[in-house]
């Protein structure tokens, strides 16, 4: 009976393998035939591991030290996932730095490979879709089996959703090293890699309703509604962004139905919202479980989190407008977009006042858990980006932000600072629980992550708005007789001081991670660094004076 | 799960925290109307694209070429869209209008300017200059932070059509096509053609002044 499975498997592979050969036999361009060939180097592996019934994963699992003994909940996909969160994190921060560099030393451009349009979506996809998608991947699945108090459904396909995801990150970004790229921010691979994702998508929907859909709960958690709303928001945006007509079915190349103004709107409406959906609300769904249970304190309101819940995602879907101010998108659309997005930020608020409240009762562990040390800057991150982000789609302030880095600045702060750290944090909680470890190797170098990665983002943010407004402002400059001052090259001299401070910010940033590597790597060795626990302060008898009498109110 | 004679007795909200289905499709709803709302009538209300003349769809090598302006990312760094403030419009031209990107699938307005827009760059700078500058940025523009793109002048574009063969018939069904050689080497189609005949043609299919009188026309009717 095995045999015949493996030998099935093996066959079905074989399969693959020989449709990635005739793909790569009749490629119409480099980059399609490249894909191709991973593609049938990975079935070929995959073929050769089921014939001989070699176990490469099971060698895997032993090398990062996976516990083998059989749990409650279905956490092997789970420790997958937060291992590819560490490695795309690291891929996609080196990414930015080193895109940080290009525009600092353009020397650093290596063409046609390595030029900074390339190595950009690299940056953007990997932090987002690889790093954050991965972060996504293994905190839904752990908070849906805990809150739902049930094994994951289907676990064959939730395993088939991680490394499929794989599949599609490895795919678009080497297509954007070759000059794969469909020209639309934030959903630049092309069409094969979408129509990939799209199947992946449909069974990690599958996966975390089937798990709701087995609860022992009568209830489904708040967090579970964010994950839903992520999951399906995104399919709706991915597949409506992604229609296209591919050239060949051997090519590479496609060109998308929508073009022109419509194409503009459908791409903001995307990619504004890949921003609600992916970074937001699926990272609010941590913050509703990570946050109360590394506080042990219950969501300071539930009657807010329903607020929260369906005025976030009505008002979200509307705001995509403000990235198409003052063009030839009509006035009333983008009106309606900046309306929306002043009103956004309400609902924003109220998740980001609903989540630090939690700590109603518990702030103290702000000073002696650097865990909620990070989820509380993070979601004061999250705070400060959800104001910067309506105050910017105001027309008056976007005519003067709109195509400076101050926008670079905002995005960064709400993704290095909000989805960064709540990531950070919620992987600090789960690897010593997913490895069967006591606590993390260290706290103190968690301390040490925080404060690096906090002025990193300080560094970054602040230059950014610097360089953004020396731009906006230089752009505009009319001198006394009436001639414009700058020409456009003054502006990129004048902002050079800024790009190098916004990549030393990113080193720090950078630096902090490494940090988190190290400790993450020795937690999962199974060392505990002796250290003095963060707890102790120190008692002085001489500033300890006991409080004055309470005045007592005349009988 | 509990037994149906309770779910009967939860009312409101509680009834969706309930009941997957009913949450998935709240949900999908929700999500739905803004979209519907916003994008939808941008495909039937006529004055979303003004009607302009002189608009074509992309010959075959400014196709080319704009296919490789979306391959390398230059959106990253290059807006096309000129936004109606009197300093944009004195330093780039006339601001952008809807209907000279209604053939842009994709289309690219970009979102940043870490170089200038290029709208409408097409005529602003010869061939000479195009091709120079993309083979060595900081060469014409010191203090550029542009990378080099001199391997496009390397990859021939043996599909194309040479532009010189039958240029009657192509300016016949492209008005305003700039048929010659752009990389300096008549003898063969690169990339560096294709992108250079794309850039110069930015802009300069529409009489933008022709466009601004009718707009005053479409405010008389109120529109």
């Amino acid at each position: 009976m095995q045999a015949e499975a493996a030998l099935g498997r093996a066959g079905l592979w074989f399969a693959v393998m020989l449709l990635a050969i005739v793909a790569y036999a009749q490629a119409a361009d480099t980059g399609f035939a490249v894909h191709a060939a991973i593609v049938g180097i990975v079935a070929l592996g995959l073929t050769f591991a089921a014939a001989s019934r070699l176990d490469p994963l099971g060698q895997a699992r032993g090398f990062f030290r996976m516990p083998e003994s059989e749990t409650r909940y279905d956490d092997e996909p789970i420790r997958w996932a937060t291992l590819a969160t560490m490695f795309w994190g690291t891929a996609g921060f080196l990414a930015g730095l080193f895109i940080a560099a290009q525009l600092a030393w353009p020397q650093l451009n290596f063409e046609p490979w390595f030029n900074f349009g390339r190595l950009r979506p690299l940056h953007t996809s990997a932090v987002i879709f690889a790093f954050g998608g991965n972060a996504l991947i293994a905190t839904s699945y752990y908070v849906v089996q805990r809150t739902c108090r049930a094994r994951l459904a289907f676990p064959a396909l939730a395993r088939f959703v991680f490394w499929g995801y794989q599949m599609f990150i490895v795919l678009a970004a080497t297509g954007y090293l070759f000059g794969i790229n469909q020209g639309k921010e934030y959903a630049e691979p092309q069409w094969y890699a979408d129509w990939w994702l799209t199947v992946v998508w449909v069974a990690y929907l599958a996966v975390f309703v089937g798990t709701l859909l087995k609860r022992r709960e009568p209830h489904i958690y708040v967090a579970n509604w964010f994950y839903l709303g992520f999951i399906v928001t995104v399919a709706m945006l991915h597949v409506i962004q992604n229609l296209d007509m591919p050239v060949s079915l051997f090519g590479s190349q496609a060109y998308p139905l929508f073009g022109g103004v419509q194409g503009a709107l459908v791409q903001w409406w995307y990619a504004h919202n890949a921003v609600g959906f992916f970074l937001t609300a699926g990272f609010l769904a941590m913050m509703y479980y990570f946050v109360p249970k590394q506080a042990e304190r219950p969501i300071y309101s539930y009657r807010l989190s329903i607020i929260h819940f369906w005025s976030l995602i009505f008002l979200y879907i509307w705001a995509g407008p403000h990235h198409l101010h003052y063009t030839a998108l009509p006035d009333w659309a983008q009106t309606l977009g900046m309306v929306f997005s002043v009103m956004l930020w309400m609902p924003s608020w109220g998740g980001m006042i609903n989540g630090l409240m939690t700590l109603n009762g518990a702030w103290d562990k702000v000073r002696t858990d650097p865990i909620i040390r990070m989820m509380v800057m993070a979601l004061a991150f999250y705070g400060m980006s959800t104001f910067e982000g309506p105050m910017l789609s105001i027309k008056f302030f976007n005519s003067l932000s709109h195509y400076t880095d101050w926008t670079i600045g905002h995005v960064h702060s709400g993704a290095l600072g909000w989805n960064g750290m709540i990531t950070f944090a919620c992987v600090y909680f789960l690897v010593p629980r997913l490895w069967k470890r006591e606590r993390m190797y260290s706290l103190r170098m968690i301390n040490w992550h925080f404060w690096l990665a906090t002025l990193g983002i300080v560094f970054y943010a602040a230059s950014m708005w610097v360089a953004g407004i020396t731009q906006g402002l230089m752009w505009r400059e009319y001198g006394a007789d009436g001639y414009l001052v700058n020409s456009f090259v003054d502006s990129v001299a004048a902002i050079r001081p800024m790009y190098l401070m916004r990549a030393f910010g990113g080193l720090l940033y950078l630096a902090g991670f490494v940090i988190m590597l190290w400790n993450v790597a020795r937690t999962l060795a199974g060392a505990v660094r002796s250290e003095a626990p963060m707890t102790e302060t120190p008692h002085d008898r001489a500033a300890d004076r006991p409080l004055p009498p309470l005045a007592v109110p005349a009988e | 799960m509990t037994t149906p004679d309770v779910e009967m007795t939860v009312k409101g909200h509680a009834r969706l925290e309930r009941n997957v289905t009913l949450l998935g499709v709240a949900t999908l709803i929700v999500v739905a109307i803004g979209g519907l709302v916003e994008i939808a009538p941008l495909f039937w209300i006529d004055n979303t694209i003004e009607k302009v003349s002189g608009m074509r769809p992309y010959t075959p090598l400014e196709q080319a070429g704009r296919d490789i302006y979306v391959r390398e990312g230059c959106h990253s760094c290059h807006s096309q869209m000129i936004r109606p403030f009197r300093d944009e419009v004195e330093r780039y031209g006339h601001y952008s209008l809807a209907a000279e990107s209604m053939y842009d699938h994709p289309f690219q307005w970009g979102s940043k300017r870490t170089g200038p827009d290029l709208a409408r760059v097409g005529g602003r700078y010869s061939d000479a200059w195009h091709v120079q500058h993309l083979v060595d940025p900081q060469s014409v523009v010191p203090g550029s932070i542009m990378p080099r793109y001199g391997f496009l002048a390397e990859a021939d574009l043996m599909a194309q059509a040479d532009p010189e063969a039958d240029t009657g018939d192509l300016l016949a069904r492209y008005p305003k096509a700039q048929a010659r050689d752009f990389d300096g080497d008549p003898s063969r189609v690169t990339e560096m053609d294709a992108l250079v005949a794309y850039l110069q043609m930015l802009g300069t299919l529409v009489d933008v002044n022709s466009a601004a009188a009718q707009e005053d026309l479409a405010g008389e009717k109120g529109r």
